[in-house]
């Protein structure tokens, strides 16, 4: 059975990120330090609500440092939604607030003609060479990255323009959407991530 | 493109799924987790499920049943009833819930939505509304974009708002509540019309027109849905999302048939 650590980044959505996986026989389990996170072959980076709470979580945490190394690295890391903004320099968001700084891009809000925040499914098309696959994902955000950083590949999706849907290298792999929500080929694209190596 | 979204509702009462009209005369209409993933495998594009048992008795929320669904399900889940405070919107999230939906409580304490939104984001936080037609006032016939005007200077809409399932109406604008709700951090509303549920009459256009011209986020209609045609109704009003509930309980129909419906009515759908 695949054991894959996830950070509780404190707020919702955790228990949808562990039934997914359990629905794929790995065997979900919350992060309590950041040796875990260290030594940890599989890690799930979650992530709703606001980009400042969220990244001071991570400090509280101790675990800046072990996510950073391990993403650097290429260790097989999965972020969602709040979770891939969090690899960026900063947000629009909370302009305070100092992200992992990885992927060197500042999240943007979506423009104030659309209904925001984005809720529902849209269209994921992969730009480059990558794992994904183009399908319908399921998304809820009103921030997101502006444009592909170099050296990743990735995917986008239009929304009032085109924006950064997924951004993979290596075993990283990064989602706007909720893959964990995004039924079948949501589930797809989890059980491919399992199987990555780094 | 954003798709449009076709949300079966499933009404919870003592751990079953139950339908009525206008609220009332509840019948049995099976099991969460069975209905849940069978409309998922129809092709669903979110659940949301509805404690009504909630709020008249007072009842704290479903809980168990929300876990037993969310082990099954690939797609979001929203959860409304009976939430009063920060707490069970926590609670329903841990047992599974991606969104919370919040009515009641809301209308007595507005700041309710913004402490749930502050805590959890706005993209979880659902304003769910039931609107009524107000008294003397003709429900179906539409005016300008659904208002009539008061004074000189005031306009206010057709429908007010009423709570604890229909029992209560409270004389609240529907649309200056739906605003209101808004600035306090509510990203989406649930926007039932209490004249048509479970009527199969068709949603309230105007009723979606007044709302989604005033608001910037997504909102869902709600009450009255027969046929793929009410759904494109809606969506053309300004909707987002379509809530489907009698039509699918009873068999009548398929979320797949009312997607293809809306597929040919010129509407982007997930198939």
């Amino acid at each position: 059975m695949r054991q894959v650590v996830v950070i509780p980044t404190g707020t919702a959505n955790t228990a949808s990120v562990i039934a997914a996986f359990k629905r794929l026989d790995a065997e979900p389990v919350l992060a309590a330090d950041p040796q875990a996170v260290e030594g940890a072959e599989r890690v799930v980076l979650p992530g709703v609500g606001a980009f400042a709470p969220a990244i001071d979580r991570i400090d509280q945490l101790g675990m800046r440092d072990a996510l950073t190394s391990r993403i650097q690295g290429g260790q097989p890391t999965l972020a969602i939604c709040l979770g891939m903004q969090l690899l960026c320099t900063s947000s629009e968001e909370s302009p305070d607030s100092i992200g992992l700084g990885i992927v060197p891009e500042i999240v943007t809000r979506f423009t104030a003609e659309l209904r925001v925040p984005q809720l529902g499914w849209n269209m994921v098309e992969p730009d480059g060479s990558t794992s994904l696959e183009p399908g319908w994902a399921y998304f809820a955000n009103s921030y997101k990255v502006p444009r592909l950083p170099e050296d990743w590949a990735g995917a986008t999706t239009d929304y009032g323009g085109s924006f950064v849907s997924a951004m993979e290298r290596g075993a990283v792999l990064a989602c706007q959407f909720h893959p964990e929500l995004s039924g079948a080929w949501g589930s797809n694209l989890l059980r491919r991530w399992l199987w990555k190596t780094a | 493109m954003l798709a449009a979204r076709v949300i079966p509702c499933l009404d919870i009462k003592d751990g079953r799924v139950v339908k009525g009209v206008r609220f009332q005369q509840l019948r049995d209409a099976g099991d969460p987790v069975e209905n849940a993933a069978a409309y998922e495998e129809q092709g669903a594009d979110e659940i949301i499920l509805l404690d009504v048992s909630a709020t008249p008795e007072g009842r704290g929320n479903a809980v168990e049943t929300v876990r037993a669904v969310r082990a099954v399900l690939s797609i979001p889940l929203t959860v409304g009833g009976g939430v009063r405070k920060e707490s069970d919107a926590g609670r329903l999230l841990d047992a599974g819930a991606d969104k919370v939906g919040i009515n009641t409580a809301a209308v007595s304490r507005p700041d309710l939505v913004a402490e749930i939104a502050q805590r959890f984001g706005s993209q979880c936080t659902v304003l769910a509304v039931d609107a009524a037609a107000r008294p003397g006032e003709p429900p179906v016939i539409g005016t300008r974009r659904g208002h009539i005007r008061t004074s000189p200077s005031q306009l206010r809409s057709r429908w007010e708002v009423v709570v604890k399932s229909g029992s209560d109406r409270t004389g609240l604008d529907v649309v200056e509540w739906c605003r209101k709700a808004t600035t306090l951090g509510a990203g989406e509303i649930l926007l039932t019309s209490w004249d048509r549920d479970g009527t199969r009459d068709g949603y309230d256009v105007d009723l979606i027109t007044a709302v989604a011209g005033a608001v910037t986020v997504p909102v869902i209609a709600s009450g009255g849905a027969a046929r793929s045609e009410h759904l494109v109704a809606a969506l053309r009003a300004g909707a987002s999302a379509v809530l489907v509930a009698s039509i699918l309980h009873d068999g009548d129909t398929t979320v797949a048939d009312l997607k293809l419906g809306l597929s040919r009515g010129g509407i982007t759908v997930r198939r």
